[in-house]
């Protein structure tokens, strides 16, 4: 508890009030975009926050009560205290872009080529920006919750390689 | 001897003239991938100068899935994620979402929970050193090893009736209790266990092929492995001494006694000697839950309807036929919050976690998986730099990459 009151008067006392809220043990912090990497780099230095769990995003489209489009969450941990923090970074159409965090850690290389293959979710300064788990030439965002579950899929997009082409 | 990593790094290749650089082609269907990956090798002669892997052949939705399929029917796709224990997959789930519902399962739950998820590191760790000496050519080894991982699917067999896609956990509790004859063969299995790990520690130890071909490969350092975020047994051998089950204890791991087992070293020798070390204090574990295991219910009672009650209560009580009933319908179902968490357990393969969001209905807003086999994975071009083409599989199967969980 006073760990986590501490964490959040190092974020607060670089950058300002942040909204902070608490679920079930989980912390988390809300920072604007363009406060995301200097809010990281706090947590990496001040606090010893030196793993990167997690990147994910969520589509809150037509979610009950919710003012913005998308909501990126980080997940963030110590290997040295065994704190969690989660940030949060909320972005919305049509400025879906997010400075990146690989120059702090690694670990977010790959996770953001997903959330970009998956939401379609700029990430500036991404050193090797491409689609992760779908085929380059895909089109959509599927787990954009606009995307449909069920339906022809998108083959029909793709050319047909024959044998002799291929 | 200390262990220095590799000279031959990326920037040389990159200042010189590349032409006579090969390209090969590493999969998706060779056999050493054991899983569906590829892998694009720039070689010099026989030295790897680069890797690019190449994901996603195996991608099938599995969190868009997860939208759309309510609380109890989804532990079914999260066996299919990492297949070589489903057990763990099912725990890290099903534990998500009781944090996301604020819910307590009873303490037999726990314990059983905690068992069969040591019983899957068992496993995983089992396929993961049998298939790594199978890579480098102890054949004798990998039988060893899937001789006993038959003993634990017919132990779970006997559980749950399912030996690989398990689906054996449930919102509040369990699909069944564990049986007389279940507890006999986990206590057949922890007296003869022992002996086996013997068996394959003579085996392949001080084997002189496969400490040549795996020492010194595949150098993770700390600082590395911190910032590229591994966890689990590769982190451990690269003495990051980070173990959920310790640091954050979930379930029952406070009431046992047992040591995280860490390297220093960090090559695949290391990740190798830490997955059979930590199979050593799973089997602790089981032989302390499976003599301690409390009475009582394993389910959440009837009256919280949040279990899915068996049969019997269902057929024979008013509270059971109403519990079903407001759990099974379309239009009922849980209440959850409009709130979102995340939970992780210690999975065989490192930290599996959950990011569950609720939308009041009994279906996720979203399901994200944390899959570690994803984030180990995109340290490989990084450590199989400067090794030679036979270190691939060395590296890949010390790695323990299963593409099921790679991709979803």
């Amino acid at each position: 508890m006073a760990a986590r009151l501490e964490t959040i008067q190092s974020l607060t006392s670089a950058l300002g009030p942040l909204n902070t809220s608490e679920f079930r043990g989980d912390t988390r912090v809300v920072v604007p975009r363009d406060r995301l990497l200097s809010a990281l780099s706090i947590l990496k230095s001040e606090r010893q926050m030196d793993l990167l769990v997690d990147i994910t995003c969520v589509d809150y489209l037509h979610y009950r009560g919710a003012g913005d489009r998308f909501g990126l969450v980080y997940l963030l941990g110590s290997s040295e205290t065994a704190e969690r923090l989660t940030l949060r970074v909320f972005v919305n159409e049509p400025d879906l872009t997010v400075p990146s965090a690989v120059g702090l850690y690694e670990a977010a290389n790959w996770l953001e080529r997903e959330i970009w293959d998956m939401f379609g979710i700029r990430f500036a300064g991404h050193p090797d920006h491409r689609r992760i788990l779908l085929p380059e030439p895909f089109t959509a965002h599927p787990l954009r919750k606009d995307y449909p579950l069920q339906g022809r899929g998108e083959r029909h997009n793709f050319p047909v390689l024959s044998r002799n082409q291929g | 001897m200390p262990l220095e990593p590799s000279t031959l790094t990326q920037d040389i290749a990159h200042d010189e003239p590349q032409e006579y650089l090969w390209t090969l082609n590493f999969g998706p269907q060779h056999p050493a991938t054991h899983t569906t990956l590829r892998i694009v090798l720039k070689l010099d002669g026989e030295r790897v100068v680069d890797a690019m892997p190449d994901i996603g052949y195996l991608h099938s939705g599995f969190e868009k899935i997860g939208e759309h399929l309510d609380y109890n029917q989804y532990v079914t796709v999260t066996d299919r994620m990492n297949y070589i224990s489903p057990m763990a997959n099912n725990v890290a789930w099903h534990q998500a979402v009781e944090k996301l519902l604020g819910l307590e399962v009873p303490r037999r739950c726990q314990y059983i929970r905690t068992l069969i998820c040591e019983l899957a590191r068992i496993s995983d760790h089992l396929l993961c050193v049998g298939a790594m000496g199978l890579d480098t050519g102890a054949f004798t080894f990998f039988l060893y090893a899937f001789n006993r991982r038959e003993d634990i699917y017919d132990i779970f067999e006997t559980l749950c009736g399912a030996r690989f896609t398990n689906s054996y956990t449930r919102v509040g509790g369990l699909m069944y209790d564990i049986t007389p004859l279940v507890v006999e063969k986990i206590r057949q299995f922890v007296r003869t266990f022992p002996k086996t790990l013997d068996d394959m520690e003579r085996l392949l130890n001080r084997n002189r092929i496969f400490v040549d071909r795996t020492k010194g490969v595949g150098l993770l350092a700390r600082q590395d492995a911190l910032g590229y975020g591994t966890s689990g047994p590769v982190a451990r051998a690269s003495g990051v001494t980070r173990d959920l089950r310790k640091d954050e204890p979930y379930l029952a791991y406070p009431d046992f006694d047992f040591r995280v087992v860490c390297m220093r070293t960090g090559d695949c020798y290391a990740r190798y000697l830490v997955r059979m070390a930590e199979m050593r204090e799973s089997l602790k574990i089981i032989a302390q839950a499976i003599e301690n295991l409390p009475p009582g219910p394993v389910n959440s009672p009837v009256g919280e309807r949040t279990a899915l009650p068996d049969k019997a209560q269902v057929f024979q009580t008013i509270e059971g036929t109403i519990t079903h009933f407001e759990l099974m319908m379309s239009n009922r179902g849980f209440q959850t919050p409009c709130e979102e968490t995340y939970a992780a357990i210690e999975s065989p393969n490192g930290e599996l976690g959950f990011y569950v969001v609720g939308d009041g209905s009994d279906v996720a807003w979203r399901a994200r998986c944390r899959p570690p086999s994803f984030v180990h994975f995109a340290v490989f071009p990084h450590l199989i730099r400067g090794h030679t083409l036979s270190d691939v599989v060395a590296v890949l199967g010390s790695l323990n990459i299963i593409a099921a969980e790679l991709d979803r």
